[in-house]
């Protein structure tokens, strides 16, 4: 028991830790910047005409209020802090009035959907076919399988996607290619609803599967080879067990645990392609609002959108980190 | 060095292949050097010219010549590439080799934040940083920020060979001879901590040419000069697939594919080579 309160304290100290540096981060990003958000957002609004120079003014201190840029450095710093600790980023400019955090918290459910089910269907597959190739070393059909997935593995999320839109948009037009659900159809648990969600989360999931596969695959094949050679697995052969059983008790099970500990550190790589997967398909998550967002030049709802995915993507990391010790007995008991 | 790589190409498969393709891409790249055209010029030639012995690979639509635009724009790209992965090689080697070196409580405070950088998404830090420079990001700034955060996976692996370096004997023996810790690094380690700077810097090439990729597709970078990024973000604005223009967006994706393709492979080999355990799988069977 004192070993996991041990575990469970670094990781809460990790946890505050990246949160604390990763907001930190953005605002001086925001701050360090040679470009002033005001001034970009007041052009921009009276770029249609012109407009009292005392309205101007007005403006330029509402919107320095908006955006929390009145009073010194360490004012801002700690207003900043205060945003992200209530959740209160503000109007969206390019959605006025409607407030950051209702944008992104329309948001949330798509990317949790999407991210979810597709990171662990790609983690899942990748492992598994990992483990086997690394097991079964002579199979044609696993060698070859590999080879596909590998030569996916380095090309972008975007050129993926993209090649697949265009097979299945084009091509050979069978999925819906934008948006997360057919636009008419009233939202609930309705059979047509949820088949039109599937179809429409069906080619963005692909492209996220594809995408990830490889970096599973080549690690677990990598980890599972290197176990075949341990003591432990050639004395379970010599005894005659079951190879069904030394592949999943003895070899898998042990390789999993590193894999574990590495899906909670890519995490936040693997947000990244999210976002241009959705940005790709459309998809109405928090990926699309960020570059929705940059494309209209709507300040607090970037800034909202990057902090809340760093300490999403925190929190995400964490709680894999707390189902860790259920696999691994050593941590456990310390 | 020569005789590892002729070992190589004569042993290797993955190698011969990885190496043929990225070769030939950087011989088809430096052709740029010798283009007809200007390449940031647009209109000089018909537009929507398909695949011809004129233009080999057609023109765009803001005609310019596909093949040389694809030349100049893997140029790019590579330059941009290896300008990554120097300065985050730089940063991981200096970070890895001092906290494995000094080791005990100044290794585990740097890798405590070694450890957060990871955790953090770099793609929404990316677009902030260009969403707040707007007009003034160019291709070197992009550069620098996309090394600082790529580095600090690898530096983690180099500590781990720095933390056992520390330990052994010769170390000692610098260090009572009179040699500073920059001398030590430099001089006494340097040398066992390369290969893993080779082999990792492969993945941060790899990493690198597909953030750029990323950033300009999504139109966040200058795009008159000609990216492979650019060029697909160009056809997507001229909807060249509704409008039939084909090669234009199936050319840049087919080169960019190749050169990660070629890339990888050689990722892969060389990583083989310096694991000797896998080594000895291959030749087992």
């Amino acid at each position: 028991m004192n070993g996991f309160v041990k575990y469970l304290a670094e990781r809460l100290f990790q946890l505050f830790l990246v949160i604390f540096l990763g907001v930190s981060l953005a605002f001086v990003i925001t701050t360090l910047s040679p470009v002033d958000p005001v001034q970009v957002s007041l052009s921009q609004m009276t770029s249609f005409g012109a407009v009292d120079p005392r309205s101007v003014e007005l403006m330029r201190e509402a919107l320095e209020e908006l955006y929390g840029l009145q009073g010194t450095m360490l004012e801002q710093y700690f207003n900043f802090w205060r945003r992200v600790l209530t959740g209160d980023f503000g109007p969206s400019l390019s959605a006025f009035p409607t407030p950051v955090m209702t944008l992104i918290a329309a948001a949330v459910p798509w990317t949790l959907g999407l991210l979810g089910l597709s990171l662990a269907m790609t983690w899942i597959l990748g492992n598994l076919l990992g483990a086997l190739a690394g097991y079964f070393r002579n199979n044609t059909l696993l060698k070859l399988s590999g080879a596909a997935v590998m030569a996916l593995h380095p090309v972008p999320a975007y050129i993926t996607g993209l090649i697949l839109l265009l097979l299945f948009g084009y091509a050979w037009p069978i999925l819906p290619i934008s948006g997360g659900a057919q636009m008419n159809l009233q939202q609930g648990f309705t059979l047509e609803y949820i088949t039109s969600l599937i179809r429409h989360g069906l080619l963005p999931a692909m492209a996220m599967v594809l995408v990830g596969i490889g970096s599973w695959f080549i690690s677990m094949r990598s980890l599972v080879s290197n176990i075949v050679t341990d003591d432990h697995v050639v004395y379970a052969e010599l005894g005659g067990v079951k190879s069904r059983k030394i592949f999943s008790q003895y070899v898998a099970r042990n390789a999993l645990l590193p894999q574990v500990t590495g899906l909670a550190l890519n995490l936040g790589h693997i947000f990244g392609g999210t976002v241009i997967i959705e940005f790709l398909f459309n998809y109405p998550g928090m990926g699309r609002l960020l570059i929705q967002g940059i494309y209209r030049g709507d300040y607090s709802l970037v800034l909202g959108v990057t902090t809340i995915s760093i300490v999403a993507v925190a929190f995400a990391a964490f709680v894999l980190d707390l189902v860790y010790p259920l696999i691994d007995p050593r941590v456990r008991l310390g | 060095m020569f005789k590892v790589l002729r070992d190589l190409l004569r042993y290797n498969r993955e190698f011969l292949i990885g190496f043929i393709l990225t070769a030939s891409l950087v011989i088809y790249a430096s052709l740029h050097f010798f283009s007809p055209y200007d390449n940031t010029a647009i209109y000089l030639l018909p537009p929507d010219m398909p695949p011809s012995p004129d233009y080999w690979l057609g023109t765009t639509s803001r005609g310019q010549d596909i093949f040389w635009q694809i030349s100049a724009a893997l140029w790019n790209t590579m330059t941009f590439g290896i300008t990554v992965t120097v300065i985050s090689r730089m940063l991981a080697l200096t970070m890895g080799m001092i906290s494995g070196y000094i080791g005990g409580r100044g290794d585990r405070v740097l890798m405590t934040i070694n450890d957060t950088l990871i955790a953090l998404p770099n793609l929404p830090i990316l677009l902030l940083v260009y969403f707040v420079m707007r007009e003034q990001m160019n291709w070197a700034i992009l550069a620098v920020v996309t090394a600082c955060l790529s580095w600090n996976y690898d530096a983690r692996i180099i500590r781990s060979v720095a933390l056992s370096l520390r330990q052994r004997e010769f170390t000692r023996h610098a260090v009572y001879a009179g040699m500073s810790m920059p001398q030590v690094l430099v001089r006494q380690h340097m040398p066992y901590v390369m290969p893993i700077v080779f082999f990792t810097a492969m993945n941060n090439l790899i990493f690198a040419i597909g953030i750029e990729v990323t950033l300009a597709v999504l139109g966040f970078i200058d795009l008159n000069r000609p990216t492979i990024g650019g060029m697909i973000n160009w056809a997507n604005q001229h909807q060249a697939i509704v409008a039939g223009v084909w090669w234009w967006i199936a050319f840049p994706i087919i080169a960019i594919v190749l050169l990660f393709l070629g890339l990888f492979l050689l990722a892969i080999s060389i990583n083989e080579y310096i694991d000797p355990r896998s080594r000895l799988a291959r030749m087992g069977g």
